[in-house]
């Protein structure tokens, strides 16, 4: 019933190879602070930014908003169900942020300056870049508080043995913990409203570089969706794969409940961008954007397959059919979020492309994610031992 | 019980999402900017320019910057583009036999390019930590590198291309033209318009200039004129044919207006001047936070509301369990 360590060996095919690529990763990393961005990337000033602000923040921490979309079905709708799906979502919410986060630092060129986006004097209020740093800075240290719980479950257990003070001291902190949650949860709904939202606004200075089927006044809400429906999509996702990889009793049965706000939140994404698309008069660009015609198809026709997949009921409570459209919906909103940054801004007489190095570093950055995610499930309890939705999840809403 | 709940939190969820909706509606407007007091700027004829280059040498003399080689021969300064290196390069357009100036068809034409300074600039909305500013007297858009934090943004989103960094450098910096602030502190005019031959670029105050744009305008093509060098209304003053001018100024309206106004004899697209709406991108995306962020109430009530459904889902929980 409640969550328990996976156990298991760390050292496998798969964390050597994600271990070989963090190591990678590192060096390049060096490479970059000590000889500046232009030896490890292609960014210029046409393209000043790249792979890294386009994937690894603003589709990355999209990425990690399962965390947010699930609490919003567990604390807001009040579907206590999908409950087992809390923890492994903070978990993967937790890197998403943590990594988004650590990328800019090494995209920004003068790092050593950081510190300047949480210190007041400095702020310009007017950027709506300072309202997403500030944001994702403590939304960051939100998540690794409602993660902290796990932390400290596992200490607990450890103490208890010893016994005395410590112990006493753990289990205050577990009940100090457990009576400000709430407070934590709530925090943890309304940051990501804020940023990544905003993360559309940011895109609005940009102006007529950005491709009409993408440059919109409703970008705010538009990204707003994404973050959900990217959110549902990467739990279904994850769900599916972990119980596969770690052998683990399916979750099909909560996976199909859940997968119907996944595919209106991306149904209701849709109709207001066509709708606005329509309304704005640039319904020609739909044919007439070239190569990015196709980009515009192929989140259209992905988000589109999502949703017709799990139409049926039958179908909806297969773990197949959920992995394959989690896989769709979550590709089609990357490509929308991408597309929007790095596609679809075209500057005339400039070109860019990643770097091999970019792309690596980039590659080492999920691979982070993917070791510390085996290693935290393995070792923490994160992931529940049994689905209990079989016996609890009402046969419908 | 969950009915009031289920009705409150309806209720804020609808009227949440109405303020956003409305904010968004009303966003494409917002209070436009406009010159101030003592806008300083600079006037750009390109008819009268002959592709000289001397205000590239002067601008390098005047920043510190050194002279690019580009083709080859390491001899003459030949910058492509600005760069964090040329705050300022001159660019030719020609098209067919290329034999008359300033026309559109088998013609040439120069261009000089440097920061426009814009009424409401871009740069200084996106950045995050003020180090892009705008001088609330002069107008003049300056870069403070000890606030910067190098994200670029500033570069991605000028509608003109113009502030440019220094990708291959450990310890980088963002370069752009700031219209020789440092000149004129000691009552200097900038570097470029101060050796101009022909007075193509001329400094002065920005309505002043821009009543000299209006006044080409109004001259007849052929009418024998005065042009002034250095500075609008300067006694250095040469006398030369009107030519025939684009009826537009560039500047007085792009983006909310330009304190560097451009004009020419061919159409300004020729010249990688873009046309660009009357008002500026960034005054709605600040029209959509600021509404978004009025006081912070709307995320204040998000919280609440949400603080206020966790706790009563968190108590139902709490209850089932025992």
């Amino acid at each position: 019933m409640s969550p328990k360590p996976v156990g298991g060996p760390y050292i496998t095919g798969t964390t050597i190879l994600a271990g070989l690529m963090v190591a990678i990763m590192a060096m390049l990393v060096l490479i970059r602070f000590f000889f500046g961005l232009g030896t490890v990337t292609n960014l210029n000033d046409g393209y000043s930014w790249g792979l890294w602000l386009a994937y690894d923040v603003v589709a990355g921490t999209a990425i990690g908003c399962g965390g947010y979309a699930i609490a919003l079905v567990v604390y807001v709708l009040n579907k206590g169900h999908y409950h087992p799906l809390v923890r492994p979502a903070i978990l993967a919410s937790m890197f998403g942020y943590a990594i988004g986060g650590t990328s800019v630092l090494i995209d920004i060129s003068r790092w050593w300056n950081f510190w300047h986006i949480l210190w007041p004097t400095y702020f310009n209020l007017n950027s709506v870049m300072i309202e997403v740093a500030l944001c994702i800075s403590i939304y960051t240290t939100v998540l690794m508080l409602e993660f902290a719980p796990v932390v400290v479950e596992k200490v607990v257990g450890w103490t208890r043995q010893r016994g005395g003070n410590l112990h006493a001291l753990t289990t205050t902190v577990e009940k100090v913990l457990d009576k400000t949650i709430f407070v934590l949860i709530a925090l943890g709904m309304t940051l990501p409203t804020m940023h990544q939202s905003s993360l559309g606004t940011m895109l609005i200075p940009f102006g007529y570089f950005i491709n009409p089927l993408w440059q919109t006044p409703l970008l705010p809400a538009l990204y707003l969706l994404t973050a959900l429906s990217i959110g549902y999509a990467i739990v279904m996702f994850e769900a599916t794969l972990v119980s596969d990889r770690f052998s683990r009793p399916s979750e099909a049965r909560i996976l199909g409940l859940l997968s119907r706000y996944m595919t209106a939140v991306v149904a209701l994404f849709m109709v207001i961008r066509f709708g606005d698309i329509i309304y704005r008069g640039n319904l020609t660009y739909i044919f007439t954007s070239h190569g990015l015609s196709y980009a515009f198809l192929a989140e259209n026709l992905l988000s589109i397959v999502g949703i017709i997949l799990l139409l049926s009921e039958r179908r909806r409570m297969a773990p197949r059919y959920q992995f394959i459209s989690a896989l769709c919906i979550l590709s089609s909103c990357v490509l929308y979020r991408i597309d929007s940054y790095l596609v679809a801004y075209h500057r005339v007489g400039w070109h860019y492309f990643p770097s091999a190095p970019e792309i690596l570093i980039t590659f080492g950055m999920i691979a982070v994610e993917v070791l510390g995610y085996i290693l935290i499930v393995r070792h923490f309890p994160v992931l529940h031992s049994a689905a209990p939705v079989n016996a609890q999840a009402p046969a419908s809403e | 019980m969950s009915l009031t709940r289920r009705k409150f939190l309806r209720g804020t969820a609808v009227a949440g999402a109405a303020c956003a909706v409305a904010g968004l509606a009303e966003a494409e407007e917002r209070k436009e900017k406009t010159l101030p007091p003592k806008a300083v700027g600079l006037l750009f004829d390109s008819t009268l320019c002959v592709g000289c280059k001397a205000c590239v040498s002067a601008c390098r003399e005047a920043n510190n910057l050194h002279p690019e080689f580009n083709n080859g021969i390491n001899l003459w300064d030949a910058p492509l583009d600005l760069s964090a290196n040329s705050l300022t390069v001159i660019k030719a357009y020609s098209e067919g036999s290329a034999e008359n100036k300033d026309q559109e068809q088998d013609g040439f034409a120069f261009v000089k390019k440097s920061c426009l300074h814009c009424v409401d600039p871009s740069c200084v909305s996106v950045c995050p930590v003020s180090a892009m500013t705008k001088d609330p007297v002069t107008g003049i858009v300056s870069y403070n590198p000890n606030n910067c934090i190098g994200c670029r943004y500033c570069v991605a989103a000028c509608p003109f291309g113009v502030p440019r960094f220094e990708y291959n450098k450990t310890i980088a910096r963002l370069r752009k033209c700031e219209m020789c602030k440092q000149r004129q502190a000691e009552g200097k005019i900038p570097a470029c318009a101060d050796v101009c031959p022909t007075g193509a670029t001329l400094f002065g105050s920005e309505r002043a200039l821009r009543a000299e744009a209006e006044r080409r305008h109004q001259l007849a093509v052929g009418e024998r004129t005065f042009f002034p060098r250095k500075t609008v209304g300067s006694t250095d003053t040469y006398e030369k044919r009107a030519p025939r001018y684009d009826t537009q100024t560039y500047g007085l309206k792009e983006v909310g207006g330009t304190q560097v106004c451009y004009l020419a004899g061919v159409p300004f697209a020729k010249l990688g001047l873009p046309s660009l709406p009357e008002k500026s991108f960034v005054s709605t995306s600040e029209k959509i936070q600021h509404t978004l962020y009025k006081g912070m109430i709307a995320p204040a009530l998000l919280f609440g509301s949400l603080l206020f459904a966790v706790r009563r889902n968190a108590k139902a929980d709490e209850k089932e369990d025992e």
